[in-house]
């Protein structure tokens, strides 16, 4: 155990640009980007097809070719073809993140269920209304899960980052294997643990307090899918 | 494409052993998720722990518990062995979950039918529960399979052979061929096994589209 602890527990790497704060920092910071850029794309899309029924078919596909994408594959592409900078990670994370949030959108929008739906177009709401106070509040659990999922996933490869010359805690993890510094390696690797798990539960809260109390007890299938 | 046609020996070898680190961690997870899924669907206390200790396995970042793993089990720090572990791991974590519903899913009539002709509890679980489980384990594998497969490609990046190996390769040498072959491999592979495994499912489960 002293391997895994020796590197974490000294003061030294906690302080200053190189410490782990500073580190903690830039990959909540490239997490928090490439997240936002997926839902901007994601969420619109899974919501329209999943509200209009049309084109299901296609997005589960797509979705499910994004999900074989190889991160590192499309990592190190953008970095040839983009230049090295923070360009490819969050391009990189952020055709990660889309699958999930798209297909979970699409899932929950598509599933509410069709009464209420027609009863929302039969006291008159518009298109837009029936999407915005009843589909989007009803699908809320499932669109969570995908939100979820994304961010775990996120969270857990912007490590990666690091591979292509930026910061974040996967510094840690390449600067201790170029060394040979295994307590380094090891050290980065338990915080990205140990910050993954940290933003599962505080996404767990949140998820919480925003969905309707009318809506539980929420089971997205199978907890969190990768 | 030259490129391509002058290193079919690479590209082989790359695959068997991506191949090999796929696959392998997914088998060994459904051996073993079986048994703990059938635990976690009979008791609940076994459901509890069970489920909870597979969703936090699950949180943790596969390049982390790559890295991790010497330190706790003592293995070489580049070892195949941890991608494998860590694979299988995930698997199990995966599946637990699905096999547990799948066969608290199972109707009771049908158990009791099976109890009635005469079927004791190790035959009945083999021949009717985990049989009418298929749908659901196949729908878990599928995930399973083509998450470790783009797993494998990140183990690249500290060291281990695969796919992985055309990108970190190609990065360093600033050949896009190289990256985009391992790409286009890294999808084919996948697709290719969830076909397999598709078709798996559907000739294990014939009474499915029987009278249809």
């Amino acid at each position: 155990m002293n391997l895994l602890t020796s590197w974490l527990f000294d003061p030294t790497n906690w302080s200053g640009s190189t410490g782990v704060p500073a580190r903690l920092v830039e990959h909540l910071w490239y997490t928090a980007l490439a997240l936002l850029i997926a839902i901007v794309i994601g969420f619109p899309l899974g919501a329209l097809v999943g509200h209009t029924k049309r084109g299901g078919f296609a997005l589960v596909g797509a979705a499910n070719v994004l999900r074989a994408l190889p991160t590192v594959g499309v990592l190190t592409l953008v970095v040839l073809l983009a230049g090295i900078g923070l360009v490819p990670p969050i391009a990189a994370l952020t055709l990660l993140a889309i699958p999930p949030i798209m297909a979970g959108a699409y899932a929950g929008i598509q599933a509410v269920e069709p009464v209420v739906v027609d009863a929302a177009r039969g006291v008159g709401m518009t298109e837009r209304e029936v999407l915005f106070q009843v589909e989007i509040p009803n699908a809320l659990p499932l669109i969570f899960g995908g939100v979820r999922s994304a961010a775990l996933q996120v969270v857990a490869t912007a490590t990666i980052a690091a591979y292509v010359g930026l910061g974040g805690l996967g510094r840690y993890v390449f600067d201790g294997l170029a060394l040979h510094d295994y307590p380094q390696m090891a050290g980065g690797a338990v915080l990205v643990a140990v910050l993954a798990v940290l933003v599962e539960l505080v996404l767990t809260g949140v998820q919480r307090l925003v969905v309707s109390p009318g809506l539980r007890p929420v089971r997205t299938s199978g907890g969190i899918q990768r | 494409m030259t490129w391509v046609f002058d290193h079919l020996g690479l590209l082989g070898d790359l695959t068997v052993t991506h191949v090999y680190l796929s696959v392998l961690p997914v088998v060994i997870g459904l051996i073993i998720a079986i048994p703990l899924g059938w635990a976690a669907s009979r008791w609940r206390p076994a459901r509890a722990i069970l489920l909870t200790v597979s969703g936090l396995l699950y949180t943790i970042p596969s390049l982390a518990l790559i890295v991790i793993l010497p330190a706790l089990i003592s293995t070489k720090t580049l070892d195949p062995i941890n991608v494998i572990i860590t694979l299988s791991v995930y698997t199990i974590a995966l599946l637990v979950r699905s096999i547990a519903d799948a066969l608290s899913a199972v109707p009771g009539t049908v158990v009791a039918a099976a109890t009635a002709i005469g079927y004791r509890p190790v035959r009945r679980f083999v021949g009717v529960e985990f049989p009418l489980a298929i749908p659901v384990v196949v729908a878990g594998l599928r995930v399973a399979m083509v998450s470790n497969i783009s797993l494998v490609s990140v183990g690249a990046l500290i060291g281990i052979a695969g796919y992985g190996q055309l990108f970190t390769n190609g990065f360093q040498l600033q050949f896009v061929t190289e990256i985009v072959t391992g790409i286009v491999a890294t999808l084919l592979l996948a697709l290719v096994a969830d076909l397999l495994l598709q078709l798996i499912g559907r000739l294990l489960t014939p009474w499915t589209r029987v009278g249809r």
